[in-house]
């Protein structure tokens, strides 16, 4: 049980970020990516050893679950006597599943983009917070308590401003930096009065439930706290993970560089919000059970809204963005319909992990597998966009040619995506759909359908860019480049990753990788079985969206499609402008923060305030220039007055 | 003698071997030689205080000596330090060293300049070490008055007018100051001035208290950027040369909110109870006004002068809510505060004294231009909304933790309220952030503009380091206040 040895897996990262950072401008392209790279090797080796070490060297404990193990945790401010925020590092059966995507993810990016970002300026900068970005990343999620999580929230928030607005001489890039951080930090708001409520009635911030046995007597009488410090977290994982109406600066986002997108906006930062409501599930469970339907009900919509505005969107990263959008919707879908019925607390027995506790589990699953076959196809976009110079679809067509390793994976990732067996994909979103079957039949449809347009609108991408009517052939006069297969540093990480995809799809189907028996609601391990009356159904309903999309897009023309968007324009143009949620919100910051309250408040500052002040000094200056004739130096005058004031006191002393 | 006599006596002798020195350099040499006194000075401090504090020596106030000044009035040079001084002698020493550094081109007249600089200097420290009311307030006065002739002489822009609003406006505020030092004198039986005795044997009246607490906490309240007696601020900021900005945001603005504690609040106890929801109220007003204001100014300094009108607001807020961990998020925070504005204000002066404009809208696409003075920028900026790893990060964390801990609705609703104002801050630095670093560089002149030079490396080389050093390991600091926030807080607290 010795995990000494993993203060190095954020350190090394760390280290990186600040030589990198430091003294990046004096190195060569080449040391300062093979510095990030190298670090973030090592990091890897290091979370495969620990996570083989948990869950199968040291696997579970004497009472049948892998145990809670904190390595270390120092404290890093004492508030008071109860409350201390330490910085630890916590492994849990969840924390080492995300420290598996983190850094797989993570360090087939820094391959990539090795030949992405070749010759860019800025190429060390770009490292650099890489390395700042796995750092966070890994510090949130083995976070041993809510503070240290929101620590590291704010860390990966940074970096994600940063590499967003990487190519800042852009207006774009710096306006979509600025609203993912300041849309972000507005939710992270309510997370963190979320935290204070939380830790002031809890009196701590840890969130493991089974290390606090008093939990119960410290909130008694005050029942409104919990769901509303629990649900007031959830908004900052919403405002992370994206969920509407927080959804709106994520397909801005896609300003960033691509395998920034590819690690940040599809694998790991966007389901940080995932995370947070896993790691809070017990809590959640507990007092919070309505609060967690709340969750689904957002969640559900979301993956429809997301879905729906993928269907129309050109910009090819935009249509990934709303994807990945209406994947986190059913993760959270997946863990918000957890509990059918009323049901207190988390019994420890296999028949709940089966039952009421297999949404949890999918919802893990479908992080997991989301997380690789999604980084597939960004970074599968990466090369498309490097081999046609930009994110338009109208620009691409017939590429399957021209980038036949390219093809090929995002084929693998776009079957896994839209649910077909044996691929990952089919595995994890069999298991949501029949938590969702268990939760109620109504979210089960509405989940079921929602996995139809995903189908429908990756394979409607897939036609786009490797089908149809070629750019290049059709522009070759006007001097059109050839499209290009990508470099092998950008392949290599696609191969990699669809294999992946493959391998879990392919045992997970056969049953030999069951992800169950290391994740699950209670730590009782149990074998999924597919449903095959759900997993059937959706299976056909999948195919039905990938037969539309392919009798609508792969051929030359789409007169159905054309004809589609001239019959509904006002729909059309509605989905293409994401149903101009943008537009509202740009109204509210602008016109209401900046026009209504900032601007009256400065004016209100410079003009009552400043000028009661000024007034205030005029009044002083006005009665010196009123008073000042009455020195006049003039002998008669002083005289005048003199004479006139004696008679008039001696008449007043007369008088009394 | 105590050895916290040296803080005045270094800068005395600066001022003579200003006044000695014969050209530039000399005068460099000097200003160097003794701010690095001083920081060594306030280092050593820090370190044996600490190790004082290890051994058991529980005293409040250590390193005290005493002697008697003005006999009729009981007025006595009395010094000593407890957690709370210093750190804010140490916060004081690090922000001279780097203003001097951060004036090293400054001309004409530099050796006029750094003498009354230095000048300045002595009144902050005396005002740190002194715990007799009477001596405090007179180093006060020593600190404020030659911010006239800074501003007024060495000034841009509308100085003359910001030089007279600031100094009027500030000696309205020692006027009250007075008057609430001598209701406090002679309400106690006008045997003491020392701080530490009155409160030990405070038998002042509670009508008696709710009358001066106002006029002691109004009077440090102005320097402390109280709503509604902050409007010298913006003007005074904008007009100020930037050492001078840097030592007034970065060290003076803290006089106010250390004042209101250690004389307002410490030696009216009662009053500070009874009336802490008047004055609550303004100081959350302060923090979401501030940074509303903040948002739509085009001049660098005012957005930086409005963002302290937040942030030092978020001071006194803190020390209000009257618990041991948002009062020492309140030290905390002068400190952090103090380090990042000084930074801010550092960086804004160089870039102005490279484009000659602060105007936002004028300016754009530094990045490229001047990449160190930019990421310098960009790091005040971060640290100034509150990231992890920097010194605001964890000040505001603790203080509104602490402010959490008065279950009323009222205390809450004011915590909430004043939470906010990280979203807000958000807002402001990240448009400016985005307009004048980023983008397309504004004018082709700026790209002529060269980037930092070593004097003003080392100056925001030093205050980064001590950003980030406190956001990195803070426990040992907010472990220092906190041992000195208890034993006033028992007092307050009763």
């Amino acid at each position: 049980m010795d995990y000494s040895y993993v203060f190095l897996i954020l350190l090394l990262p760390a280290l990186s970020f600040l030589v990198l950072g430091l003294a990046g401008m004096k190195m060569s392209h080449k040391v300062a990516g093979l510095i990030g790279t190298c670090s973030l090797a090592v990091v890897t080796v290091l979370c495969y050893y620990t996570a083989i070490k948990y869950f199968l060297i040291d696997g579970r404990d004497a009472t049948g679950l892998f145990p809670t193990v904190t390595a270390f945790d120092f404290v890093w401010i004492k508030f008071s006597e109860l409350l201390t925020f330490t910085i630890g590092f916590r492994l849990t059966p969840i924390s080492v599943m995300m420290l598996i995507v983190i850094s797989t993810v993570s360090f087939m990016v820094h391959i990539y983009s090795f030949g992405y970002m070749h010759g860019e300026k800025g190429f060390q900068r770009y490292y650099a917070f890489l390395s700042l970005f796995t750092m966070s990343m890994l510090g949130l999620v083995v976070a041993t308590n809510i503070f240290q999580m929101y620590l590291f929230w704010e860390l990966v928030g940074v970096s994600s401003y940063l590499l967003i607005g990487f190519y800042y001489p852009l207006h774009s890039a710096v306006a979509a930096s600025k609203k993912a951080f300041i849309v972000t930090r507005f939710a992270d708001l309510f997370f963190l009065i979320g935290i204070l409520f939380y830790s002031f009635y809890v009196g701590t911030f840890s969130y493991d439930l089974t290390a606090m046995p008093e939990l119960h007597q410290n909130v008694a009488g005050v029942a409104w706290v919990m769901p509303m410090a629990l649900f007031l977290m959830f908004i900052g994982g919403a405002g992370k993970s994206a969920m509407f109406p927080l959804h709106i600066w994520l397909p801005d986002a896609m300003e960033g560089p691509t395998p920034v997108s590819a690690l940040i906006h599809a694998a790991t930062m966007v389901v940080a919000g995932v995370y947070l409501v896993a790691s809070l599930f017990p809590l959640f469970v507990e007092f919070a059970p309505e609060a967690l339907h709340w969750i689904a009900y957002i969640a559900a919509f979301t993956a429809f809204y997301a879905a729906a505005v993928a269907c129309c969107q050109s910009d090819i990263k935009r249509v990934l963005a709303f994807s990945t959008i209406s994947q986190i919707g059913f993760m959270l879908v997946a863990l918000g319909v957890c509990l059918p019925g009323e049901t207190s607390g988390v019994d420890n027995t296999v028949e709940y992990a089966d039952v009421n506790g297999l949404g949890y589990m999918a919802g893990m699953y479908h992080l997991f597998t989301h997380a690789m076959f999604k980084a597939c196809l960004f970074l599968g976009a990466g090369c498309i966009i490097h081999a046609v110079h930009s994110n338009e679809k109208m620009y691409m067509g017939g590429l399957r040619k021209y980038m036949p390793i390219t093809h090929v994976t995002f084929l693998i990732s776009c079957l896994a995506i839209a649910g077909i067996p044996f691929f990952s994909g089919f595995c994890s979103k069999d298991e949501i759909l029949v938590a969702c079957y268990n939760f109620s039949p109504v979210m089960g449809v509405i989940m079921s359908a929602i996995a139809t347009m995903t189908a429908f609108y990756m394979f409607r991408l897939y036609y786009v860019i490797f089908w149809g009517k070629s750019y290049y052939e059709t522009h070759k006069a006007e001097g059109a480049h050839q499209p290009h297969e990508a470099p092998l540093t950008m392949t290599v990480p696609l191969i990699v990753l669809s294999a992946i995809t493959m391998l879990v799809g392919i045992f997970g189907t056969l049953h030999v990788f069951e992800f169950g028996e290391f994740v699950s609601a209670n730590g009782i391990g149990f074998g999924t079985h597919i449903n095959w009356a759900i997993a059937g159904t959706s299976t056909v309903l999948a195919i039905l969206g990938i037969c539309l999309a392919t009798y609508m897009y792969k051929g030359e023309e789409t007169p159905v499609a054309d004809m589609l968007a001239r019959r509904f324009p006002k729909l059309h143009q509605a989905a293409y402008r994401r149903f101009y949620l943008d537009e509202v919100w740009m109204f509210v910051t602008h016109k209401i923060i900046f026009r209504c309250i900032s601007t009256p408040i400065a004016w209100f500052d410079r003009h009552v305030i400043d000028g009661t002040f000024n007034f205030m000094a005029w009044g002083a200056n006005a009665a010196g220039e009123t008073i000042r004739p009455w020195q006049s130096g003039d002998v008669r005058q002083y005289a005048v007055w003199f004479i006139t004031g004696t008679v008039a006191l001696t008449l007043v002393l007369l008088c009394i | 003698m105590s050895i916290l006599s040296l803080f005045v006596v270094i800068p005395v002798l600066i001022l003579l071997g200003l006044w000695i020195a014969r050209n530039l350099n000399q005068v460099r040499g000097v200003m160097v030689a003794g701010s690095s006194c001083l920081l060594a000075l306030s280092v050593w401090l820090t370190v044996a205080f600490i190790q004082a504090r290890q051994s058991g020596n529980t005293d409040p106030m250590l390193f005290t000596y005493s002697v008697a000044w003005f006999k009729p009035l009981n007025i006595a040079y009395a010094v000593g330090v407890d957690g709370i001084s210093v750190v804010m002698l140490l916060l004081s020493s690090i922000i001279v060293f780097t203003g001097t550094f951060a004036s090293w081109q400054l001309k004409p007249l530099t050796k006029e300049y750094f003498l009354w600089f230095t000048l300045l200097s002595t009144g902050v420290f005396g005002f740190f070490i002194c715990i007799d009311m009477f001596t405090m307030f007179m180093f006060y006065e020593v600190a404020l008055i030659p911010m006239y002739l800074l501003i007024g002489v060495w000034g841009s822009g509308n100085k003359e007018y910001a030089a007279m609003k600031l100094t009027l406006m500030l000696m309205g505020g020692s006027a009250l100051l007075i008057l609430g030092i001598l209701g406090i004198y002679f309400f106690n039986g006008a045997t003491t001035m020392n701080v530490m005795e009155i409160a030990a044997n405070n038998h002042i009246p509670a009508d008696i208290q709710n009358v001066f607490f106002p006029f002691i906490f109004i009077g440090f309240g102005v320097l402390g950027a109280l709503f509604p007696f902050h409007t010298w601020s913006p003007d005074g900021h904008a007009s100020a040369p930037t050492a001078v900005s840097m030592l007034h945001a970065g060290v003076l603005m803290k006089l106010g909110g250390y004042g209101c504690f250690r004389v307002a609040m410490f030696l009216l106890p009662s009053a500070a109870q009874e009336l802490s929801w008047i004055f609550l109220i303004l100081t959350t007003i302060s923090v979401v006004y501030g940074a509303f204001s903040a948002c739509v100014q085009t001049d660098l300094k005012y957005i930086n002068a409005y963002s302290s009108v937040s942030h030092c607001g978020l001071v006194l807020f803190a020390l209000l809510m009257m618990t041991k961990t948002a009062c020492t998020g309140a030290i905390l925070q002068m400190l952090s505060h103090g380090l990042m504005t000084a930074l801010f204000f550092a960086l804004i002066g160089m870039i102005y004294g490279r484009t000659h404009t602060r105007d936002v809208r004028k300016l754009g696409g530094l990045m490229k231009i001047m990449p160190f003075l930019s990421v310098g920028y960009v790091i005040a900026g971060l640290a100034n909304l509150g990231l992890p790893g920097f010194s605001g990060f964890v000040a505001e964390m603790t203080i509104f933790v602490g402010s959490f801990e008065n279950g009323d609705t009222f205390h809450r609703a004011a915590t909430i309220i004043a939470c906010t104002s990280i979203v807000i801050t958000a807002v402001y630095i990240l448009r400016v952030v985005g307009k004048i670093l980023y983008q397309k560089v504004a004018d082709p002149h700026y790209l002529e503009l060269t980037d930092a030079t070593w004097d003003e490396r080392v100056a925001v080389c030093c205050l980064i380091f001590c950003v980030a050093g406190l956001g990195l390991a803070p426990l040992w600091v907010s472990n220092v206040i906190g041992d000195a926030v208890g034993p006033i807080l028992n007092v307050i607290n009763f």
